[in-house]
């Protein structure tokens, strides 16, 4: 097991000032009791509300905060105890913090970056090559990386955290903030690391996309517990969320009401476009589709997979935190 | 050794490299900094204007003080000086990157950074000692000499140590910077006068709690053969390098407990 977390928990405490000298101390679970391992070369998204515990857990795993209670392996090593060895087996990207020196250009933060990681020359130029080949950073390799746009920069830290070829890439919202395109190309790169190398991806996100298309295996985090371990459509058929199919009809019709499985979503006042939910475990989109027929004619449609944030809501909904 | 070292030559060397970008906003700095360090002997020269004698020591001693001090805390200040702007560190997330790379943190901290402008200060104090060394009456050994090279050196080491305790407080305080500069900045002040001129409580604060007379004062009475105000006597200017190990063993103590704390604090 590349990662391995049991029984993991860690504490803050905070302090409220409550008058002039008086504070409030009020103790809060950030991450409470979680236990998960993960092997090496997958895919894994860690997902979870703002302030489910993503971060905290990252950090623990990084050697950048000391569990409260509770035991983290890392490439089988202590993090914090450890914390030197692990730094040259691993890479992390925060998405909001930078890893590269601001005020210079990425060739030379690769250059220190490969002197801290003592990279031998001809290793660092061929795995410096292929970066800068997939990342597509040729064009800006010398700009300081203040000027860089936030694309540019991200790609640049991905390089940065891969440049000594980490058995294990972490990636704390590696999207937050791209364009779709940027995005896109991202997610292609990451799967290719993975494939060509065996790269063990942990990623948190908010964009479902990068789950969908890049992970096998999802981590739902809630309130510091693990609240799913699966596979995405595992957990969209546990929660059963419906998919809603759009239909433009060709001309304006009553509300499709009475269809067997299926809910109305909206009518556009014309009645032109209207909005079915169903479940894909109770009928299909062809049988919804001829039952409709009957009735109207369809001009188009569209069928809406389940967003996945919507998914996890749901989830959270399903299993509300007990009471402390 | 030379490959141990290699990380840290290639972090210096990126740091020198972006201070160079910027030419004349540099030189502008190195001015300023070199003004900071004549303002401060202007000072010591205008006291002399109204007197004959400072603790002790005449015109040429206390200037010998002076810079000495100067020039331990100028080369200080230039490698180790960033130290006290933690929280801004903290802040920024830098700290946590540097946990995330295979070297010590507090190597990587003070590779972080090294103001070459202070060279400005540390130029300045060359100079004044340049000056004043041949004015002053000193019996040169073989010794003496030794002294004279290490003593600024050592001192260096004494107001780094101080520079990295400040550092380590602040990961208690969240605005601790005044608080902790009244005794890395304040210490430099202390350093560069005689200690003879301080009341006795004040004396031994500054040579025993924070070592400040041990950067200049002390090597002064050894180099002009003086003996030294109650408490401090003489041979006392031959120990800066112990005083210097000392302060630094705290130093390494308060910046692992710091660490410690601020990993098992979180961010």
């Amino acid at each position: 097991m590349i990662i391995s977390v049991k029984d993991l928990r860690r504490e803050f405490v905070i302090r409220a000032p409550t008058g002039r000298i008086w504070r409030n101390r009020t103790t809060v679970h950030a991450v409470d009791g979680l236990s998960f391992d993960i092997a090496p070369g997958s895919s894994v998204g860690y997902i979870g509300a703002n302030g489910a515990g993503k971060s905290t857990t990252i950090k623990m795993l990084t050697g950048i905060l000391v569990p409260t209670s509770g035991t983290v392996r890392t490439c089988g090593l202590h993090p914090v105890k450890q914390r030197k060895a692990l730094a040259r087996r691993i890479g992390v990207v925060f998405g909001q913090r930078s890893q590269l020196w601001w005020d210079l250009p990425l060739r030379q933060s690769y250059r220190t970056l490969a002197a801290i990681h003592r990279l031998p020359a001809a290793e660092r130029t061929a795995r410096q090559g292929e970066l800068v080949e997939r990342l597509d950073l040729a064009d800006f390799l010398d700009t300081p990386v203040r000027q860089l746009s936030l694309g540019q920069r991200i790609r640049g830290e991905i390089a940065a955290a891969l440049l000594h070829s980490p058995e294990l890439l972490i990636l704390d919202e590696p999207t937050i903030g791209l364009d779709v395109l940027s995005k896109e190309r991202l997610r292609v790169f990451l799967a290719e690391q993975r494939a060509s190398h065996g790269t063990t991806l942990l990623l948190t996100t908010h964009d479902m996309d990068d789950v969908q298309r890049l992970c096998d295996r999802i981590l739902v985090v809630d309130h510091g517990r693990l609240a799913y371990d699966g596979t995405l459509p595992g957990l969209v058929t546990r929660v059963g969320v419906d998919r809603v199919l759009t239909l433009d009809l060709n001309k304006p019709s009553p509300p499709l009401t009475g269809i067997p499985f299926t809910r109305l979503v909206d009518v556009e006042p014309d009645g032109l476009r209207q909005r079915l939910a169903f479940s894909p475990q109770e009928t299909t989109a062809a049988a919804v589709l001829a039952e409709v027929g009957g009735r109207t004619d369809v001009r188009d449609l569209t069928i809406e997979e389940p967003d996945i944030e919507d998914v996890v809501r749901r989830l959270y909904l399903a299993s509300p935190a007990p009471p402390r | 050794m030379a490959d141990r070292l290699a990380p840290y030559a290639a972090l210096l060397a990126s740091r020198v490299r972006s201070q160079a970008t910027y030419g004349r906003s540099f030189a502008l700095d190195v001015l300023g900094s070199a003004g900071v360090g004549i303002f401060e002997f202007a000072e010591v020269y205008i006291i002399f204007a109204n007197v004959d004698a400072l603790g002790g020591l005449d015109f040429a001693g206390v200037a010998m003080v002076f810079a000495l001090a100067n020039l331990a805390f100028a080369l200080a200040d230039l490698t180790v000086g960033h130290l006290d702007q933690l929280p801004t560190y903290l802040r920024a997330g830098t700290l946590d990157a540097f946990l995330l790379r295979p070297l010590p943190v507090l190597a990587q901290l003070v590779t972080s950074d090294i103001s070459l402008r202070r060279l400005g200060r540390a130029m300045v104090a060359l100079v004044i000692l340049g000056v004043v060394l041949p004015l002053n009456d000193i019996d040169w050994t073989g010794a003496r000499i030794a002294l004279l090279v290490i003593a600024p050196l050592a001192g260096a080491a004494i107001f780094a140590a101080l520079f990295v305790l400040a550092g380590a407080v602040q990961f208690w305080l969240v605005e601790g910077g005044d608080f902790t500069a009244a005794f890395t900045y304040g210490g430099s002040y202390a350093a560069s006068f005689p200690a003879s001129v301080f009341a006795m409580p004040m004396r031994v604060l500054f040579t025993f709690v924070v070592p400040a007379t041990f950067v200049a004062y002390l090597p002064t009475l050894v180099l002009l053969d003086l003996p030294g105000p109650v408490g401090l006597p003489q041979w006392l200017g031959w120990t800066t390098p112990v005083a210097a190990a000392g302060i630094w063993s705290l130093a390494a103590l308060g910046w692992n407990a710091g660490l410690r704390h601020y990993t098992g604090a979180g961010s």
